[in-house]
């Protein structure tokens, strides 16, 4: 298993909440929590894979007892920290701006890669692939049996980013479409490059996930899976 | 000092109430020069008012009417769903998928919230909750069950876990009865909810 963020398949859970609601964000600081998290994103510290891989590595206690946009800004604070954008004393001065035993001073020239106004509608339609034509051949074809990782395949960090969820650990799926070569998330989170390799998705029966679980012998599961996840299974 | 009542994590030393947290992140960020409050305010009026799921229903009315389309989006999702202009992030590597009376297609991150923001918008409350994301995977009949969705005896479910960058989006099946409908009327049948897999497209005269 990996960390608290790897909840496939987990017991104890309740009912689905607000199914049919409608409203994009239910408090202000959820617009904010957003806007900060993806305005901050622009200034160039982190990828889009040490965005996902800090809020999983939040305390699972912290992560359990925060909702959504909670992780968001707890990650994000210890992304800034991290990143040497703010300091320490920066989020103690930040909480007096908050509660107002502090007053603002002017704000600072804006720092060069901060997105502008002017740029917000179109940096949200651009495309930005994550597909590279450099790495590996692919050594997979459509309809071939491969085995997952018995454990997770990120063997370079110890409790490193993987995307690998432990649900699918050490099963047999077959290969259902070739995506071609993509940024590996166990490196790039980790600033160790994006050591792009060929990604596939993998369809696994839920009788080979779920056992005796299984709504349904006919019912499957796909997951996007990386080739250094896998390796060849018996036909 | 001894650790046990303190995290060593860098955010703990924020306001733990979430409203002041989230502005003290913002007020911080933006005396730093780090962020333009203006681009704060605008980057919640494109979620709020500019990109959401109706982008989504217009590939899918698109979809239901043009079988030329349907074929090339099926083929090459994020070229053929570009064609009606809608693109960016959180879908740079879309894949549409079909339901047909044999399969039904549903969508979920387990790991996280990945989602077509681009073209759903933001993904709603209950897409990110730690209910959806645990069961959607071990029981989705469950799961479609207490959204209310009734399958056929002869579909299968196939449910997409979003792990990597692809994007996975759901071409409900078209409803009986609409087969005078425009494209623009078609349009109003498709639920957010129906393109990630949790409902079916709208009846005609059910819809809101």
């Amino acid at each position: 298993m990996s960390r608290i963020h790897d909840m496939g398949g987990r017991f104890g859970e309740g009912t689905i909440p607000d199914k049919d609601d409608a409203e994009v964000f239910h408090h202000d600081w959820h617009a904010t929590a957003m806007a900060v998290t993806v305005s901050s994103g622009f200034l160039g510290g982190w990828n889009i894979d040490a965005g996902r891989h800090a809020r999983e590595a939040l305390r699972p206690r912290d992560y359990a007892r925060f909702s959504y946009y909670e992780r968001w800004m707890a990650a994000l604070a210890d992304l800034l920290v991290e990143r040497g954008f703010l300091s320490t004393d920066d989020l103690i001065r930040a909480g007096q701006l908050a509660d107002g035993t502090a007053t603002a001073n002017a704000p600072k020239p804006l720092h060069e890669k901060a997105i502008r106004p002017a740029d917000v509608a179109p940096s949200q339609v651009k495309i930005t692939p994550y597909s590279r034509d450099s790495g590996p051949e692919p050594l997979f074809q459509i309809g071939d049996r491969v085995r997952t990782a018995n454990y997770s395949p990120n063997t370079t960090i110890h409790g490193g980013h993987t995307r690998l969820p432990g649900y699918a650990m050490g099963r047999t799926g077959t290969v259902v479409m070739r995506h071609g070569n993509h940024v590996l998330p166990d490196s790039n989170a980790h600033f160790m490059g994006e050591a792009p390799e060929p990604l596939y998705a993998v369809e696994f029966a839920a009788v080979d996930l779920w056992d005796g679980d299984a709504e349904d012998a006919g019912d499957s599961m796909v997951l996007d899976l990386w080739q250094s996840y896998l390796e060849r299974a018996a036909p | 000092m001894p650790h046990d009542h303190h995290d060593d994590h860098p955010h703990s030393l924020l306001p733990s109430d979430p409203e002041l947290r989230a502005r003290a992140l913002e007020s911080i960020l933006v005396e730093k020069g780090l962020v333009d409050p203006a681009s704060l305010n605008a980057l919640i009026d494109t979620y709020e008012n500019k990109i959401g799921p109706r982008n989504g229903a217009q590939v899918v009315a698109r979809a239901w009417t043009d079988p030329d389309y349907k074929k090339r989006l099926l083929e090459n999702g994020t070229d053929t769903i570009a064609e009606l202009g809608f693109q960016g992030r959180q879908s740079e590597h879309m894949v549409a998928v079909e339901n047909t009376p044999e399969q039904h297609n549903m969508v979920v991150c387990t790991l996280c919230s990945c989602y077509p923001w681009a073209i759903l918008g933001i993904p709603p409350a209950w897409y990110k909750s730690d209910a959806y994301r645990s069961r959607a995977v071990r029981e989705p009949r469950a799961v479609l069950d207490e959204f209310g969705v009734k399958l056929l005896p002869t579909q299968k479910v196939r449910v997409w876990d979003s792990s990597a960058e692809v994007r996975y989006l759901v071409i409900p099946m078209r409803p009986d009865g609409t087969e005078g409908m425009t494209e623009e009327q078609l349009t109003d049948l498709v639920s957010r909810n129906s393109m990630i897999g949790t409902a079916l497209a709208t009846p005609p005269g059910d819809q809101p």
